[in-house]
């Protein structure tokens, strides 16, 4: 009687699973919203990136490769993408104060993205699209289109020998790294 | 040519000095009629008001028109009013002009050569080892390294825009007060250096957007570099990077 129970426990918690996985894939194909950072997702070992949550950003991995377990969030998302080597330092715990924080609409070219920032413990845990780029025919055409198929990589120095260097004309060695409007309300 | 430093080679030609001369002579003519940073250029009178339209050059009227039609294909974005209020056409001007001088040389018979100006590129035919020009994408962090290899396949134009240092900013035109700070280089393959420059520029001013636009554009590819040194390609950008079809 045990066994049977057990197995029948299973064989539910694989049928919620598969439902699960399989309702996401599809969510991705039909629901193209554009992404935020992988960081922002409700990972508990995750260290939250603070300059990149709340930035609209077009999602920078392929969505093939997602093939991970469900998760409360209800944003599908592709996997988090390899770290590259110049990563920023985590941010220290209990940077910013619990709650709920609504960010300024910001232009992402075909539409509008506005997103609000879930904080508890101090971390970044879920990021919420109010608005995307979705009620033009064009833009949904532009999201359908563009982003299954870009690729992401880290960058890595190469030891070819090339022909000839391109490159902009000049360089800054300072970037300005701004958060978010929505995680600059949550600070301390 | 307007601050930028220009590299020439040409290989096989019978007068290398009478082609380099021929090339240089052009780049100076653009440089003195477009140059920003020049007081008695063409283009710093128009600003002054000192020039009526009726009375521009015919490169100027052209250069004009081009930047109307290349802001109109990118939604706005593609915009030579700077923030001030002046016009400058630089970001379109710059690969217009390297793609003239490539013509100069392909006219007098010239098949294998490749200009480079300010990082943007135009080569046509092969190398002297009579492989494909292969062009190697910096390294925005450590601009002595190269990230990435790519091989011109069909005499297309390369052109990166990139955070600059020296007072040539590319702005979003739709908020002209915010700098451009998570995409820190973004490197266009076109079909010719006026038409990556031109996209380039647009791209870039897109943020990350830009890798998407690219994306949709036929015949072109990209390859996007974030602030953190993440790298974004388009679909079709792999095919640039091996040296075999």
């Amino acid at each position: 009687m045990k066994k049977f129970l057990l197995s029948f426990v299973f064989i539910i918690a694989f049928t919620f699973y598969a439902i699960l996985s399989s309702s996401k894939q599809l969510g991705i194909y039909i629901n193209n919203l554009p992404v935020g950072d992988p960081a922002s997702k409700s990972a508990p070992t995750s260290d939250p990136q603070p300059d990149k949550t709340i930035t609209p950003a077009p999602p920078t991995s392929n969505p093939k490769t997602t093939k991970k377990p469900p998760q409360p969030a209800p944003t599908p998302t592709p996997t988090p993408s390899p770290k590259p080597a110049p990563t920023p330092p985590p941010a220290p715990k209990g940077i910013y104060r619990d709650g709920s924080y609504t960010g300024t609409t910001a232009d992402a070219y075909y539409g509008n993205v506005q997103v609000a920032a879930t904080i508890q413990g101090g971390r970044l845990t879920d990021v919420q699209f109010l608005q995307y780029p979705s009620d033009r025919r064009t833009s949904i055409q532009i999201n359908t289109q563009a982003m299954p198929y870009l690729i992401t990589e880290a960058i890595q120095a190469q030891n070819a020998q090339v022909d000839i260097v391109s490159g902009a004309t000049d360089t800054s060695n300072a970037f300005i790294e701004s958060l978010g409007s929505a995680l600059a309300q949550a600070k301390n | 040519m307007m601050g930028m430093t220009i590299t020439v080679e040409i290989l096989d030609s019978p007068s290398p000095e009478t082609d380099l001369e021929k090339v240089f002579s052009y780049f100076d003519y653009v440089d003195k009629k477009f140059s920003p940073y020049k007081e008695t250029s063409e283009i710093s009178k128009i600003n002054r008001g000192e020039l009526q339209e009726r009375d521009w050059s015919e490169d100027m009227k052209t250069v004009f028109t081009l930047s109307t039609e290349t802001n109109q294909k990118t939604n706005g974005y593609f915009d030579i009013t700077a923030p001030n209020g002046k016009i400058d056409p630089s970001g379109l001007v710059k690969g217009w002009a390297i793609y003239n001088a490539a013509q100069i040389l392909q006219k007098i018979g010239r098949e294998n050569f490749y200009i480079d100006a300010g990082g943007d590129i135009q080569s046509r035919g092969k190398n002297s080892r009579g492989e494909d020009w292969s062009v190697g994408i910096k390294n925005p962090f450590h601009p002595e390294e190269i990230v990435k290899v790519i091989y011109i396949k069909n005499n297309e134009g390369v052109a990166t825009s990139g955070s600059y240092l020296r007072g040539q900013h590319i702005y979003n035109p739709k908020n002209k007060t915010k700098p451009i700070t998570e995409v820190v280089s973004l490197t266009v393959i076109g079909p010719n250096i006026y038409e990556a420059d031109r996209f380039a520029t647009a791209a870039f001013a897109m943020e990350q957007n830009g890798i998407n636009f690219i994306e949709n554009l036929d015949g072109f590819e990209g390859y996007q570099i974030d602030k953190n040194g993440q790298a974004t390609m388009t679909s079709g950008f792999k095919k640039y990077t091996s040296i075999n079809v």
